[in-house]
């Protein structure tokens, strides 16, 4: 049920049910090696909590919901966040816990502890899967330890776990997972050693900080880094970090950062001996696993002690795809904050300046030679700031995630995304627009602006003189948002639909967000209180970001539209052949070559069967806004669909983005292609609390525009009449 | 546009039926009271309306799907459902989401059949297995109703929470009134709700 490490004989450890990790220490142990205190829960008292609680055929369905390989990495975290949810609501069975409680407490008291992850496919001799799940530092109290025992058990199916589910041979059925409880020791100093470097150089490699390795291993502390030959030990070279900061046990639980003292900024955490002594340890490693490792120690009262060692595995080739950058997506709480900082004060305005640049510069009048040019410079743009969203923005979308998990855990909600309701009402830029667009139609409405054909006249006019589009106030405000050819049927159809609609203001506004903020902090206390104030702050800038990023690197990419536009006119004159799937560059080259001519479209038509005419009539997808209703589909296969939107419709589109949200408030429901919880598209419907079904595949091609439609967002079903 | 569609099927006469059933056995009929103790014992020939109970009790605890049978305006139509059972057998409970075919034949017409059985895809099946057909009348139940419907229904199917619980789906309620349960190839024995 629950063994203590050192107690074991060597014939009776089982790499099978103890996992990678525990085996390695049970192995070092036996060799008197300093290892801390530690029990292990085998793997085979995770199969038996699933038979006991039956939590199994629920993993089960939740991972038959979709086929894997159609899943987005949004849907696969969703996915994740939902069985680990079944986890935190499903508890351990009486006697299975009295059991673990009692040797618990005995060992442990209300010592800190370390809740670690120990599967078998951790450390193994020739792949190495570190990182796919959970471990959790500074646990105190049994009760504790046991959630967070099942934490761990959850991570079984973490997100990255069920990338990598393939290779792993992950199965609800056969599956499982041992679990190392780790009295917590030193935090004085603590690092890694890879007894040899991965890149095959013939040397050491040493990585030490100050405090918890915690910092070292998420990213978020440079540390100091020896490189010592790998055969005698000597100093090859020697990177000193900037110093600053290090982790260290908070409180009752978890950990947090404080500053250095002034005599650790100016020192190496290390002297010569104890890089001596960390070389050695690693060496020893080597030899008796017969194979370099990578291991990870830390130095209490002065004595250095193994946490955990495993071999240095170069992953194959076929390995490093783009999960490896998913998996680099989870980031911790301190890392976030230090990437909302860079967000903020640098990315933002320098986004807001480019597409302000592009605004300015007039390409009407370019001969179709400087054109080309432009669209290529646009186009570099572009691509640059979608660079920059994957590599910063994306993963500060992380921000949702912690929350979202620091709020389960905490509060044990039946419903996974109850967090959620905390981070709406952020004020988001497409809310703002809307809201605008709202008061907009409201004013034509009661007679206060210029009736339609004005507006149409006025919009002509702007066209022809883009230097005066700020001249008026409601002109210069569109301009934001939609380029000239937009904006005529915007405010012709759009805007006198939206009149017939009273949805102009987010239903979730209707929420007291204060009081529900104080009645979830009134759950903390003290320092407890503190930390979940700053998530929570951290996740609703996260939250509005996800929609907001999208909405200034969409004006770059409009920008780039307009000219790309202008440029097929230009050839659509000429007698090319107008085509919407013109690439950037495509019409670049046709531009400056007149005898250039891009391959034609290869279509893609299915044939139907002369016997059976086959009909969709219920699609499965992810549950991403809570509620039902029904409505004529409006499919949006390209931009201008959006104009002919009416009011109750239920949109249905391939992937929203901010710019085609503002006909959100006439909807009565959204469904996309695109799965998971933070995508735009379930942002915005929660935000007007809509009903929303996302990643429903193939959706704007099986439904079509007038399909009476259902949409279930509690289930994630759409039905089609 | 519906919001929440909140429709509920009409509910027919209500059973009161406790554990009175009648039996009738190929041509011949004969009126049993059910006794208390339920003990399933398949024999060659069913004789009794204990046993024909105990082997429908039996049944319906094994299997967790059933085809359920609708119609509306005369087109038929069958699905498989996850079904529980309560109250002596004279209750059936199913759940389904409200957008469905399944849903709309049952609210224009709320006589329904249940097909349950136990057959393995085997030759044998020819010989062993039994096939039960349950008519009645499904109700949409009522707030009061619903729960304890439910508990019932996730105490067999515990991993269907998620899905039964949402506020999308229906939980139906078949008042049976009768089974016809076929054995043996051709052997035919109805089981009647007393009125």
């Amino acid at each position: 049920m629950i063994f203590k490490i050192s107690d074991f004989s060597l014939e009776a450890l089982d790499r099978m049910s103890l996992g990678g990790k525990a085996y390695s220490l049970a192995r070092l142990a036996l060799e008197g090696v300093r290892v801390p205190t530690a029990f292990v829960i085998p793997s085979n008292v995770y199969k038996e909590y699933n038979d006991k609680t039956g939590i199994r055929n629920r993993i089960m369905l939740e991972l038959s919901r979709k086929d894997f390989s159609e899943m987005r990495w949004e849907e696969i975290w969703d996915a994740s966040l939902r069985i680990r949810n079944l986890f935190i609501k499903t508890d351990i069975p009486d006697d299975l816990r009295s059991e673990l409680a009692n040797k618990i407490s005995e060992a442990f008291e209300n010592k800190p502890t370390v809740v670690r992850s120990s599967a078998i496919w951790e450390d193994g001799s020739k792949t190495s899967f570190a990182g796919l799940h959970e471990s959790f530092v500074n646990v105190i109290g049994c009760d504790s330890i046991l959630e967070h025992v099942k934490l761990v058990w959850a991570s079984l199916w973490s997100d990255r776990a069920l990338m990598y589910r393939n290779e792993l041979g992950l199965d609800a059925y056969t599956s499982s997972i041992a679990v190392i409880i780790q009295e917590m020791v030193g935090g004085e100093k603590s690092g890694v050693i890879f007894s040899k470097s991965p890149d095959d150089s013939p040397h050491s490699i040493i990585e030490c900080v100050y405090g918890l390795n915690q910092g070292l291993v998420d990213g978020s502390i440079s540390p100091d880094r020896w490189i010592l030959s790998n055969i005698t030990g000597e100093l090859v070279d020697f990177h000193p970090a900037d110093r600053s900061e290090c982790f260290l046990p908070y409180g009752k639980g978890g950990t947090r950062l404080v500053k250095l003292e002034p005599h650790q900024i100016v020192s190496p955490p290390l002297c010569d001996n104890e890089v001596k002594e960390v070389f050695n340890l690693g060496k020893f490693c080597e030899s008796f696993f017969s194979r370099p490792q990578d291991v990870e120690w830390t130095f209490s009262k002065n004595n250095l002690v193994a946490l955990q060692s495993r071999p240095i595995t170069t992953i194959k080739s076929d390995l490093e795809d783009d999960r490896s950058w998913y998996k680099s997506l989870v980031r911790s709480f301190e890392n976030l904050k230090q990437l909302r900082d860079k967000i903020n004060s640098e990315l933002i305005p320098a986004m807001i300046e480019a597409s302000d640049d592009l605004h300015e510069r007039d390409f009407t009048s370019l001969s179709d030679y400087d054109l080309s040019k432009e669209i290529l410079l646009r186009d570099e743009l572009n691509k640059n700031w979608i660079a920059i969203y994957w590599r910063y923005f994306i993963p500060f979308a992380h921000g949702i995630r912690l929350f979202g998990q620091f709020y389960n855990d905490a509060i044990k909600p039946e419903d996974p995304y109850e967090f959620m309701t905390l981070l709406s009402h952020t004020n988001m830029l497409s809310v703002q627009r809307n809201a605008d667009l709202s008061m907009l139609a409201h004013e034509m409405k009661s007679g206060s602006f210029p009736r339609k054909d004005q507006i149409t006249n006025d919009l002509k006019f702007q066209e022809n003189k883009a230097n005066n589009l700020r001249t008026h106030p409601w002109q210069g405000w569109l301009s934001q948002y939609f380029d000239g050819n937009q904006a005529s049927p915007i405010l012709t159809n759009f805007l006198e639909e939206l009149q017939k609609s009273n949805t102009d203001v987010p239903r979730t506004q209707q929420f007291n967000v204060e009081e529900r903020t104080e009645d979830f902090l009134s759950k903390f206390e003290g320092e407890s209180r503190s930390q979940a104030s700053e998530l929570l702050e951290l996740a609703r800038y996260s939250y509005r970001l996800r929609d907001d990023d999208n909405i200034y690197l969409g004006n770059i990419q409009r920008h780039l539209d307009s000219a790309v536009n202008k440029g097929i006119e230009r050839l659509v004159a000429k007698g090319y052949e107008r085509s919407r799937h013109l690439k950037p560059e495509q019409v670049a080259q046709a531009l400056a070559d007149p005898t250039y001519r891009p391959l034609p479209e290869v279509g893609n038509e299915l044939h139907d069967n002369k016997v059976f005419v086959s009909k969709v009539r219920q699609l499965r997808g992810q549950p991403a806004g809570p509620g039902f209703a029904s409505g004529y589909a409006r499919v949006i296969l390209k931009s201008s669909d959006l104009f002919d939107i009416k009011s109750g419709e239920v949109l249905v589109c391939d992937s929203i983005d901010p710019n085609m949200t503002f006909v959100v408030p006439l909807c009565s429901a959204i469904v996309e292609r695109r799965g998971g919880m933070l995508i735009h598209g379930a942002i915005i419907a929660r935000e007007y609390g809509l009903p929303c079904v996302t990643g429903v595949p193939d959706a704007s091609t099986v439904i079509k525009t007038g399909d009476r439609i259902s949409v279930d967002g509690y289930l994630g079903i759409v039905t089609i009449d | 546009m519906t919001t929440n569609n909140e429709q509920k099927i009409s509910i027919p006469k209500s059973s009161s039926a406790t554990d009175q059933w009648s039996f009738k056995l190929q041509s011949k009929t004969d009126e049993f009271d059910i006794p208390g103790s339920f003990g399933a014992t398949y024999h060659s020939h069913i004789k009794q309306a204990s046993e024909l109970f105990n082997i429908l009790d039996d049944l319906f605890r094994n299997q967790n799907l059933a085809v359920l049978c609708t119609q509306k305006d005369g087109a038929p139509y069958g699905n498989l459902v996850a079904f529980a059972c309560a109250e002596n057998l004279t209750k059936l409970i199913f759940v389904t989401p409200r957008a469905t075919r399944k849903f709309s034949n049952m609210l224009s017409e709320p006589r329904v059949a249940m097909v349950i059985d136990n057959r393995s895809n085997d030759r044998l099946d020819f010989s062993k297995a039994i096939a039960v057909t349950a008519t009645g009348r499904v109700t949409d139940s009522s707030s009061t109703q619903r729960q304890r419907l439910l508990d019932i229904y996730l105490s067999k199917h515990p991993h269907l929470k998620e899905f039964a619980q949402s506020p999308s789906c229906a939980v139906i309620c078949i008042d049976v009134d009768t089974y016809y349960c076929v054995y043996r190839f051709q052997n035919v024995m109805e089981l009647h709700l007393r009125q």
